[in-house]
């Protein structure tokens, strides 16, 4: 290995920041490629296996469809998100208020995050009228639970001896809400997120498989099925890729997120240099 | 002022039993005067941290009473009455500034902004760490991040300070060198200081009077009181009557380690150094 002190920067591969963004890269290229040669080499039909080039080039032809269905399938995504979040949040300050409230309540929490979304969502979508709100209904019953579990046990992690300082100092329940729970919580808030956003997205596209919503209101997962359906194999694919390319950026989002409020001081968010 | 005459704290025949059957303190008295510096030594177990918890009202006495400045608790916190705790370990929040954490108590009490700053100030700068304030705990060594936990201690300008093992987990030199600046902090600030630990050397070099006790269960066993002038600097870590005190404290310690009853106790507990 050679030395990286002094003022030169090391080699671009001996980077890491380079390398974490360049070897995944890399190995999707070569897998694409892979594939591609495959498809030609054996000839084997669209309606099987398209190729890579085959579905990019439906991606731009359906561009329009598909990009209208993503923004309804991202819409319903943010706002279950967002509910979550918000009910997550509150129910998990309710639930750190007495143990009492935690034993009483927890279990129903844990029945909706046991029950599958398929076989509920029949039923929301005959209730919900409205098909967005339905949707997002379904999606948010999904994504709630980590935000809960998450918040609860971080509000509820904090440092005993600080928590006696703050007795000592006859700290307000209010100011030790605010300047010991809630700090203490966040790394844990944050672990929350990344799980929770990812199950937004898939909550909101198995929401959309059962409920089989289309015309103005139709998201990917009714393009997945219509595709099917049509035997557009191409067209599928491009809407699958989209909703991987969607997952992928909603958690980098919360990488970012989670960076930006903890990255002063949380271990997690710490490099080893600083 | 007459409020200098009275006894900061009394301990009147208070015991402690735990809720799970421990018997951790046989019924103690101790009294304590300003401006003293008393150090509680002891093997493991024999219950120093339980005799500070009730002192600082965060444990009850199972039977017997603690007075503080001949008063009951509700006084403590008033101007001139003022109680701060040193944990063992500098119990920092790791989201906050050092500056942030040493204005905590000040923010808590609802101190106006120009006012605490002042004060964090004076504070960061009695411990030595005036260029520290904007950094977070964890650019701070270990025995950097327990000056800013005593700077926290310092900024509401306690009257008495109780100490558990704050210097316990530090290496030797760096303990040393705090206990000279805390030796000197308690002089120019005429503090009262009560303070645990386990060390023979610790507790010649700071004490006015050394409490020993011993285990099972545990009591007072004898009270030592080390008659030196102050400020003591380095030299008198190397007299005769340094190494005196010493000795007898080891002889203490050795008695109070074996217990009078069972005679079961801890036989490393005596620590040599
Ligand atoms: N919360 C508690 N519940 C039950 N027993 C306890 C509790 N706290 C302390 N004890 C017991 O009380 C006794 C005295 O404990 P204490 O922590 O006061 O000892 P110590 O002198 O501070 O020891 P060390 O030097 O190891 O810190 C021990 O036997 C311990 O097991
Ligand atoms: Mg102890």
């Amino acid at each position: 290995m050679s030395t990286t002190s002094g003022k030169r920067l090391p080699p671009l591969m001996e980077r890491p920041e380079f390398v974490r963004v360049a070897a995944p890269i890399a190995v999707g290229c070569l897998l694409l490629g892979l594939w591609e040669w495959l498809v030609h080499l054996y000839a084997i039909p669209q309606y099987l296996v398209p190729a890579p080039s085959a579905i990019a080039r439906t991606l731009v032809a359906d561009w329009d469809l598909l990009f209208s269905s993503l923004l309804i399938t991202l819409k319903v995504t943010f706002l279950a998100f967002f509910v979550s979040v918000l009910i997550g949040t509150l129910v998990a300050f309710v639930f750190v208020q007495s143990r009492w409230i935690e034993m009483s309540l927890f279990p129903y929490a844990v029945l909706l995050q046991v029950t599958p979304v398929v076989a509920i969502a029949p039923l929301i979508i005959i209730w919900v009228k409205d098909p967005l709100p339905a949707l997002v209904i379904c999606a948010t019953i999904v994504a709630i639970f980590p935000i809960i579990s998450n918040t609860t046990l971080g509000l509820r992690s904090v440092n005993p001896g600080l928590l006696n300082l703050f007795r000592m100092n006859k700290a307000s329940r209010w100011q030790e809400l605010l300047r010991l729970r809630i700090p203490t919580a966040l790394p844990y808030f944050f672990g929350g997120l990344r799980i929770s956003s990812g199950l937004a997205l898939i909550g909101a596209v198995v929401a959309e498989f059962v409920a089989g919503t289309g015309g103005t209101s139709a998201g990917l997962a009714y393009q997945i099925l219509q595709a099917g359906f049509q035997i557009n194999i191409p067209r599928l694919f491009a809407a699958l890729f989209l909703i991987t390319l969607a997952g992928v950026a909603l958690f980098l989002l919360m990488v970012v997120l989670s960076r930006l409020a903890l990255g002063h001081w949380h271990e997690s968010e710490l490099t080893p240099e600083t | 002022m007459n409020a200098t005459t009275i006894p900061v704290v009394e301990v009147l025949s208070a015991e402690k039993v735990f809720g799970n059957g421990t018997r951790a303190l046989d019924p103690i008295s101790l009294t304590v005067e300003p401006g003293e510096f008393i150090t509680l030594l002891g093997p493991s177990g024999c219950g120093k941290s339980t005799l500070l918890k009730m002192i600082a009202n965060l444990i009850e006495p199972s039977e017997g009473r603690i007075n503080w400045w001949r008063g009951g608790h509700e006084a403590v916190g008033k101007p001139g009455r003022k109680l701060v705790f040193v944990f063992q370990d500098a119990t920092l929040m790791p989201w906050a500034k050092v500056a942030s954490n040493v204005r905590l108590p000040l923010d808590l009490a609802g101190v106006e902004r120009s006012e605490a700053d002042r004060r964090v100030a004076r504070s960061l700068d009695l411990v030595g760490l005036s260029q520290f304030g904007r950094h977070y705990p964890r650019q701070l060594s270990g025995g950097m991040q327990m000056r800013a936990s005593i700077a926290r201690a310092l900024v509401d300008e306690p009257d008495l300070l109780l100490m558990d093992e704050p210097f316990g987990a530090l290496d030797e030199i760096t303990r040393n060198r705090l206990d000279a600046d805390l030796l000197q902090l308690w002089h120019e600030k005429k503090l009262t200081i009560i303070f645990v630990t386990h060390s023979i050397y610790e507790a010649v070099f700071l004490s006015t009077r050394v409490v020993v006790m011993a285990a099972r269960p545990g009591r007072i066993l004898r009270e030592v009181i080390i008659d030196e002038p102050h400020p003591r600097g380095e030299s008198f870590r190397v007299s005769q009557a340094f190494a005196a005190y010493a000795r007898e404290l080891q002889h203490l310690l050795v008695e109070a380690s074996q217990g009078p009853a069972s005679g079961a106790g801890d036989p490393v507990a005596g620590e040599a150094a």
